[in-house]
């Protein structure tokens, strides 16, 4: 379970996120959405503790991310983040970028570490580009691959940043579709998203956030369906 | 008008002495890149370092070897030294003032390399559960010496004609040492240095092309 509590969070004099609170459960699919610089990758980023919080508190699983005693580094391995940008390693093969963490982190075989990155690769359409490099494959298929190498760390949340915002648009289908089947397989996961006909597909919950408030969190056939939050109004007609 | 008589002779039969010194350079600049690049890196993790003690420690290491004549700087390793009772002998003397001198420039070269690396790859690996020195050591440093390997090839040949400088501290065993003593006993300046640059030029050449193509080979990405 993820707890965030009242979490605030400023850049400067910027404060973009302005107290939120919100619990995800086991097993659930939640979508943020909202503008630019709402705050929705920022808390993200807060969750696996990549960024500091000013005030506040997220517990993962009974674990205080910001605590100074909590190790970020061990805690992580349960959180996997995927990003906009792909940031696939580009001087490994597809293999070795997957194999790579479980091998220094975990300390796992290089035979137990490739079992477990073949299964994932292929799992995501990948099985037939182990040693390919990173450069000779498409964004979609370098942001499956950033899915399978998170997979791989055996995470019990993924963390989803706009994963396919920085893609072609003919390139967006395939990744939501992995993202749909391991939404399917009971993964549970938290997507910041500009995909509004996936969000509504794939979600248990929708929140809104605007300008570092949450302004809204529903069902998605409630969320989208009826909306009650006036600046959620505006952003769904201007989406549409 | 012109009146010095060429004695090619006396050049091609000391051939043999020279080429032996041809390796005590090369040995020498081998070893002082191996140090340099190894120093350099440590060097690179200090400015990268939070702490002021050891960035501002590699600062100025890298400001002095840049920004001194080499010659100097490996005077500093054997007059330098010695006055303070370390007495280093040419041969070490030389290795360590080339070395420092790689150090300075390999580091910087390094920092250029690590620009061109998006902050992004090193979150990509903390995110994985990286310590900061494992993303360092397994996502970022292999990144930078592909960036830097071409450049360093530079500092390698530079490495190779500096070793030169060392008949100024009494080197006698490397090319320049070998080439200075024949032309003390024989006077035929011009045959033994133009031998002796001729072999610097194939050494140099060599290395940089070995160096290309082992770039070919390794970095297949």
């Amino acid at each position: 379970m993820i707890e965030i509590e009242n979490v605030r969070k400023s850049f400067g004099q910027l404060e973009v996120l302005k107290g939120i609170n919100l619990t995800v459960q086991k097993g659930e699919v939640l979508t943020i959405i909202g503008g630019s610089g709402s705050g929705k990758s920022t808390l993200l980023t807060c969750i696996n503790g990549l960024e500091t919080i000013d005030a506040g508190r997220i517990v993962v699983d009974g674990t205080d991310v910001h605590a100074k005693a909590t190790d970020l580094n061990k805690l992580r391995r349960k959180l996997g983040i995927v990003f906009q940008q792909f940031n696939a390693f580009p001087h490994l093969t597809v293999l070795e970028n997957v194999m790579l963490a479980p091998v220094k982190v975990l300390g796992q075989s290089k035979a137990e570490a490739e079992a477990m990155a073949v299964k994932q690769l292929t799992h995501v359409g990948l099985g037939d580009k182990l040693s390919v490099y990173p450069s000779r494959m498409s964004g979609g298929q370098q942001q499956r691959m950033a899915i399978a190498r998170a997979l791989a760390m055996s995470p019990a949340y993924m963390l989803f940043d706009e994963v396919t915002s920085a893609l072609d648009p003919q390139l967006v289908g395939e990744v939501l579709d992995t993202l749909r089947m391991l939404a399917s397989e009971g993964m549970t996961m938290i997507c910041v998203t500009h995909e509004m006909k996936f969000a509504r597909e794939v979600s248990d919950r929708v929140a809104f956030f605007h300008k570092g408030v949450m302004a809204e969190i529903a069902p998605p056939e409630q969320l989208f369906g009826a909306p009650k939050d006036p600046e959620l109004q505006t952003f769904l007609a201007a989406t549409h | 008008m012109f009146s010095y008589n060429f004695h090619w002779n006396q050049a091609f039969k000391a051939l043999p002495q020279m080429l032996d010194g041809a390796l005590v350079t090369l040995q020498i600049a081998l070893l002082s890149m191996a140090i340099g690049l190894a120093v350099a890196l440590a060097l690179t993790l200090f400015r990268l370092s939070e702490n002021r003690v050891l960035s501002g420690f590699a600062t100025v290491w890298v400001e002095i070897a840049r920004n001194t004549p080499a010659l100097f700087q490996i005077y500093m390793a054997h007059f330098g030294l010695g006055s303070f009772g370390i007495h280093l002998s040419p041969y070490t003397a030389l290795l360590v003032g080339i070395a420092f001198n790689n150090a300075g420039y390999l580091a910087e070269n390094f920092r250029g390399a690590l620009k061109a690396i998006p902050e992004t790859q090193t979150r990509a690996g903390r995110s994985l559960g990286m310590t900061p020195l494992m993303a360092f050591r397994y996502i970022v440093m292999p990144q930078m010496l592909r960036i830097a390997f071409l450049p360093a090839t530079n500092q390698m040949v530079w490495a190779i004609l500096m070793t030169s400088l060392g008949v100024t501290v009494g080197m006698n065993t490397d090319l320049a040492g070998v080439t200075q003593a024949l032309n003390a006993v024989s006077f035929r300046t011009f045959e033994f240095f133009a031998l002796a640059a001729v072999i610097y030029y194939l050494i140099a050449k060599a290395v940089t092309l070995a160096a290309r193509l082992a770039a070919t080979r390794m970095f297949r990405y």
